[in-house]
């Protein structure tokens, strides 16, 4: 398993290397370097794994499947593409006195150690170290958002870290709880913490006990999804942080909260036989997509406006993982992979767009594509993809939500459809104005690389025309083991 | 010493930790917050040992000792000398007054009573009453970061999270496996230290360090735009 060590310590040497790195250029090369290195190893890793469905590594403490591989590659993939854009982004921050050549060094160092929590935590099968290294992308990040050091941004961070902090805390007595029943059938050590050991023996666990103990991991691992009521840091901590900080935290780390979730989703419903945990997670998805949709309209920064369409879309999997059946799964991993690659190239575009008006205030951004053709274009079909027309992947995915829906709970698709429309309304409300029309004086010329975007966007379009069949046979391959309900595994229950 | 006997002392240590977690919420000089969280620190460390030597286990002489030195020693001496060094001896003003605060706490207590109940398996060591403690003991440091307005104190209340969660943790599964362990206690010292930097920056940027002068930045923010 060479490849897997590879993977994991491709991000962790270039963080500790790039801590070490004062030049600017020199630095911002290297983090492009890792996080190209990164998603090579992580290619050829997914290859190995897909050809054996399912490997252990390094005597069992990590495990490599379907569903995770899949995910591994999308981080390694959007983290690649993050370091690709951050070079000119952060040089123009570093010229505009926003940050100093110090800050700089620490911004490359735990970004990558940020990308080595993400890779950690989707790869181990241990689901304290799984906690663990959610609490090391969080850590990280928090520093990434209070970058600038302004009082709002210092503000976010501390509102970020104590109300994740909090949630993160329950997730970890949730975690208690689980190793209070599974000790007693596993034996006291690091076997009962063991994902699949636990999964084997799901039917075995006190259902009472994995009852208490999901409440505490929706409410802990949700906080971390961002799902209202507990979304309160996440429009503060994607506003006020550097902007390829917001694309990661929408991207990426909302999809290991939520892959922790599913995870632990997957034992509950072993041990309690019951939809219990399914229903919660619905309800959560649509109490969040009302809340989002209805504040996305009163929002007046750009980032903090997008953040809520990221709570929209995070709710919106949520519920589909919720609703549990195969096909709702299958379009939920799709719903992530989009999701993925089109907020982040959104943002991407909204750092520069930014930039180029100096001002994330949406009332003062306009003209976008009269000023620069590149990012105007680009955040318009962005939004379109992001909004869920047609020719992306995200109405392909928003469809099979639907689909599902409407077999298994047919009610949930009114309210369902009236937060996406909500939503929709109010993205195109805001997005109208700031692309079209006559560019303001104050616009400035920016360096811009919009080549993720580009490559972001087309991957969305192609998901959303024709799914290569390799990438859906992986689909349904995830969506088999998530599903599975009952594991035929625990052979001496 | 036989296990009824253990069993009890854990019991006494639960009830012990319920009280601290009172204290804390109880308390508004800065100092004597610190005071009761070092003690709890202290119970923390003094309860592995004896579930440490109950059991036989060894690894959990090592979370002892991890606990003593962590939370018992280091966190309250840091969190010391950031409070002499920017000077917020004063009161604390929470946003309830104390009586309701109390009345809450008791709510919260009775609340984690009643949500153990359907637990009918409990481990050798601990009663279904230290597991409700412990669960009560959480929710109580939540109660404390959510009426303290101060940074400083909120920190303490996460810390005081953390605590509960490792009684739980040792009280209930005779501690978590120790890499899980280590790898806890790695995050809380880095927490503790990123909050140590934070609280010089936010006294610098903001003058004060009251958690409702820096969300007024947040707040300002969506209004002026």
């Amino acid at each position: 398993m060479n490849l897997f060590l590879a993977t994991l310590l491709s991000p962790l040497l270039g963080g500790l290397l790039l801590a070490l790195i004062n030049n600017p250029r020199l630095a911002a090369r290297l983090n492009v370097a890792t996080g190209i290195s990164t998603f090579i190893f992580s290619v050829l890793l997914a290859l190995e794994v897909l050809g054996v469905k399912s490997v252990d590594a390094m005597d069992g403490w990590f495990h490599l499947d379907a569903y995770n591989v899949f995910l591994v590659v999308l981080t390694a993939f959007v983290g690649m593409t993050t370091t690709i854009f951050s070079g000119p982004y952060m040089r123009h921050e570093l010229e505009n006195g926003r940050v100093n050549e110090r800050r700089l060094r620490l911004y490359h160092s735990m970004f990558q150690l940020f990308q080595f929590g993400m890779l950690l935590g989707f790869t181990t099968n241990n689901i304290g170290v799984l906690w663990v290294s959610l609490e090391l992308a969080t850590l990280a990040t928090v520093l990434l958002v209070s970058l600038y050091r302004t009082p709002a941004s210092i503000a976010a961070a501390w509102k970020y870290f104590i109300l994740c902090g909090m949630g993160i805390a329950l997730a970890l007595f949730g975690t208690v709880l689980v190793f209070f029943t599974s000790s007693a059938v596993l034996g006291h050590g690091n076997e009962a913490l063991n994902w699949t050991a636990l999964y084997a023996h799901a039917a075995q666990l006190d259902p009472a006990v994995m009852s208490i103990a999901f409440c505490f991991l929706m409410v802990g691992y949700g906080t971390k999804v961002g799902l209202a009521p507990m979304h309160a840091w996440l429009p503060d901590a994607h506003g006020e942080g550097p902007t390829p900080v917001s694309a990661v935290l929408s991207g990426l780390l909302l999809n290991l909260a939520l892959y922790a979730l599913v995870r632990c989703k997957m034992l509950v419903d072993g041990s309690t036989g019951t939809e219990m945990a399914g229903h919660i997670m619905m309800g959560f998805g649509l109490l969040s997509l009302a809340v989002s949709a209805l504040s996305l309209h009163k929002q007046r920064d750009i980032k903090r406006m997008f953040s809520f369409s990221s709570i929209e879309h995070m709710a919106l999997m949520t519920f589909a993982f919720g609703i549990g059946t195969s096909l709702a799964t299958f379009a939920a991993l799709l719903h992530m992979t989009v999701h993925s690659l089109v907020k982040s190239a959104i943002f991407f575009t909204v750092g520069h767009a930014a930039q180029a008006m100096g001002t994330q205030k949406m009332s003062e951004i306009r003209g976008l594509i009269r000023h620069h053709p590149g990012i105007g274009w680009g955040l318009l079909v962005g939004v379109a993809a992001i909004a869920g027309f047609p020719p992306f992947g995200v109405f392909t995915s928003e469809f099979l939500i639907f689909t599902a829906a409407l077999e298994s709970y047919p009610w949930t698709t009114v309210p369902l459809l009236l937060g996406l429309l909500v939503a929709m309304a109010g993205l195109f409300r805001f997005v109208q104005p700031m692309v079209y029309g006559e560019a303001p004086d104050y616009a400035k010329h920016v360096h811009v690389n919009m080549t993720p975007v580009y490559i972001h966007l087309s991957l969305a379009l192609l998901l959303g025309l024709a799914i290569p069949g390799f990438l859906a046979d992986w689909y349904h391959q995830a969506a088999a083991l998530i599903t599975m309900v009952t594991p035929s595994v625990g052979g001496n229950a | 010493m036989s296990a009824t006997l253990i069993q009890q002392l854990v019991d006494g240590f639960a009830a012990l930790m319920l009280l601290t977690s009172f204290a804390l919420l109880a308390q508004h000089r800065m100092l004597s917050v610190l005071h009761w969280f070092a003690g709890q620190g202290l119970l923390l460390a003094a309860t592995a040992a004896i579930v440490a030597y109950g059991t036989d286990n060894e690894e959990l002489y090592i979370s002892a000792l991890m606990a003593l030195l962590l939370k018992g020693m280091l966190l309250p001496w840091l969190l010391r000398r950031v409070i002499r060094q920017l000077h917020v001896h004063r009161e604390v003003e929470p946003l309830m007054n104390s009586s309701m605060t109390m009345l809450v706490a008791l709510g919260v207590t009775l609340f984690s009573f009643h949500i153990i109940q359907p637990i009918e398996k409990t481990s050798l060591l601990m009663t279904r009453d230290s597991m409700a403690i412990a669960t009560a003991c959480v929710l109580l440091g939540m109660l404390m970061m959510i009426t303290r307005k101060k940074a400083i104190t909120q920190v303490i209340g996460f810390l005081a999270v953390e605590n509960a969660l490792f009684f739980a943790a040792i009280g209930a599964t005779n501690g978590m496996p120790l890499v899980v362990e280590i790898g806890i206690a790695f995050d809380v010292l880095i927490a503790a230290l990123i909050f140590g930097l934070f609280f010089f920056q936010i006294r610098t940027t903001f003058d004060s360090l009251e958690v409702d002068t820096m969300n007024a930045h947040l707040i300002h923010k969506d209004d002026d735009e």
